[in-house]
């Protein structure tokens, strides 16, 4: 066991992250000489790890939201109740995933003010899609006769969901929502163009600032954030398999 | 039992179900026998609700099945559907548990019932319980599926072409178990199938089905020997037609009593195509027959096959 975690690639990105995120400023020696002219070449005006909890804080709710709704959405069309409104409900995915999320803050704005709830309405919207679209191959991936069977034994339609779709549903499902926290975490950073604390405020400081060191660090600690978000989800997910398989 | 009373089911313009009645009493094994389209498969949903009907009624033991809620109805009819549906993520246990639980059963109660189960059904409890369905053969899922049917000890057990899709060497095995598991248990069992082998062998009473209609209704004996009319005559095969009525037909109707003869006796419940299989195998036109307690009692010669 201790062999797996020594070998898996999970221990060290995360340690990595860690310690880019709470001493980043042992770089500074090798930044200074790399951008000499830059004062300050860490950026300072928030730690990184608030900047961090505040993004995690951003990513978690929206995606938790998402993945509700994407789920029920899912679960709902996929019931004889529910058939009709298949194809709406997809569109609709569909429109909040083309809808460019700079867009979703332009138009959010000015309806709920600055800060971090026009972010998590975009990170939400967008995130819907890849939930909704995986949730519903899930569902619709569970064998006719296992539905027969339970029907037929008199599993009430709550059963059915409960103890047979959404457990054999539950891989694919989840490979949907790993896409899309994935997806979030980097859309989030735009967040800070609205006044969202995140992991891209340095990016956008630097940028307009014109200090790259900044940039540099913002990009680095987010593509690992998605990175160790991404590989602990693909650990969830074996977890998850020899259940059903 | 059950009590089919001028039921019609139609999708469309298309009449699935016509004005079929049928009663089918207690302890009956009934074979729903026809060529797909028949109405065969509605005609057995409709029995636990899985398709409604459009007008006639069905009742099961004396109560009009509308008046019952629908899964109360089904957790007092046993299922078993040819695609088996076991839920590949639960035990053969939880598998077999899944109606005893629904009914809130005690824990205890629940474990004992899956281990008569599966002791019911040859598998031996202690190293199947734990299994997941994809560790089983398909013969044993099937065996599975049926017990999982069986296991809140429902009044009627319905059966959709459970053994269509094995071979026909566990085709055969399942066969003999169901017809030993329907002597043991008595239950009532309504079968639906295409293949006529399988219905002359399983079957205290055959309906015959065409067009959502019952043709003829009968014992397999009856079948052959009077079919009704010339669809009957046709669907169980002009050819080969003795060699069937000797599968149906019994030793014990043909037995000389109290005559003897050498060799290895044949059992009374042994049918006359066996007895045939065995003369020609053994070189002989006289085999002794036993009865169930192995007792010789008679004897069976080639001429009473023909009589």
């Amino acid at each position: 066991m201790r062999g797996r975690l020594l070998g898996s690639p999970v221990l060290w990105v995360a340690l990595l992250f860690a310690a880019l995120l709470l001493r980043m400023d042992a770089l500074r020696p090798l930044l200074v000489q790399v951008f000499p002219r830059v004062e300050p070449v860490v950026y300072n005006r928030d730690s990184f790890l608030s900047l961090f909890l505040s993004q995690l804080g951003l990513v978690a709710v929206a995606s938790l939201a998402a993945s509700l709704v994407g789920v029920a959405l899912a679960v709902f069309v996929t019931r004889p109740a529910g058939r009709d409104f298949r194809a709406m409900v997809n569109a609709l995915a569909t429109v909040g995933q083309t809808f460019p999320p700079a867009a979703v803050l332009a138009i959010a704005v000015p309806i709920v003010g600055f800060g971090a709830r026009p972010t998590v309405i975009a990170l939400f919207l967008y995130g819907l899609l890849p939930i909704i679209e995986n949730a519903i191959a899930g569902l619709e991936g569970v064998p006719h006769g296992v539905h027969e069977a339970a029907e037929g034994m008199g599993l009430s339609a709550w059963q059915r969901v409960r103890d047979v779709d959404l457990p054999l549903a539950a891989p694919v499902i989840l490979a949907g929502i790993r896409v899309s926290v994935t997806i979030a975490i980097g859309t989030a950073t735009i967040g800070s163009t609205v006044g969202a604390l995140t992991l891209g405020t340095p990016i956008f400081d630097g940028l307009v600032a014109n200090k790259l060191p900044f940039v540099l660090e913002g990009a680095v600690l987010v593509a690992l954030f998605a990175v160790l978000t991404d590989l602990l989800f693909a650990r969830l997910e074996r977890w998850l398999q020899p259940v059903t398989d | 039992m059950i009590e089919i009373d001028k039921v019609s089911k139609s999708y469309g313009d298309h009449r699935v179900v016509d004005d079929l009645s049928l009663t089918v009493g207690a302890g009956e094994l009934c074979v729903l026998l026809g060529s797909s389209g028949c109405g065969k498969s509605t005609t057995l949903r409709m029995i636990n609700r899985l398709i409604p009907t459009d007008s006639g009624s069905i009742r099961v033991g004396g109560e009009d099945v509308t008046l019952v809620p629908p899964e109360a109805l089904r957790r007092r009819i046993g299922y078993a559907i040819q695609s088996i549906g076991l839920f590949p993520h639960w035990t053969v246990e939880d598998n077999i548990a899944t109606v005893p639980r629904l009914l809130k059963w005690r824990e205890a109660r629940v474990r004992d019932r899956v281990s008569e189960l599966l002791e019911l059904f040859r598998l031996d409890p202690p190293s199947y319980r734990g299994k997941y369905p994809h560790q089983l053969s398909g013969g044993e899922q099937q065996r599975v599926g049926v017990a999982r049917a069986l296991a809140a000890d429902p009044e009627l057990l319905l059966m959709d072409e459970p053994f269509a899709a094995v071979d026909p060497i566990t085709r055969d095995a399942l066969q003999a178990e169901l017809t030993r598991i329907h002597r043991v248990t008595e239950k009532t069992i309504v079968f639906v199938t295409h293949d006529i082998e399988e219905a002359l062998r399983l079957a205290t009473v055959i309906a015959i089905m065409d067009r959502g209609q019952i043709v003829q209704l009968g014992t397999p004996l009856d079948i052959l020997e009077h079919p009704a009319n010339d669809f009957v005559r046709d669907f169980v095969g002009r050819q080969g037609l003795g060699l069937k009525l000797l599968s149906v037909r019994k030793v014990a109707d043909r037995l000389h009593a109290g005559e003897a003869a050498d060799g290895e006796p044949l059992s009374l419940e042994a049918s006359l195509g066996e007895a045939l299989s065995a003369m020609t195998a053994r070189h002989t036109d006289r085999l002794p027959v036993c009865d169930a307690e192995g007792r010789k009692i008679g004897v069976i010669a080639l001429g009473d096959l023909v009589r």
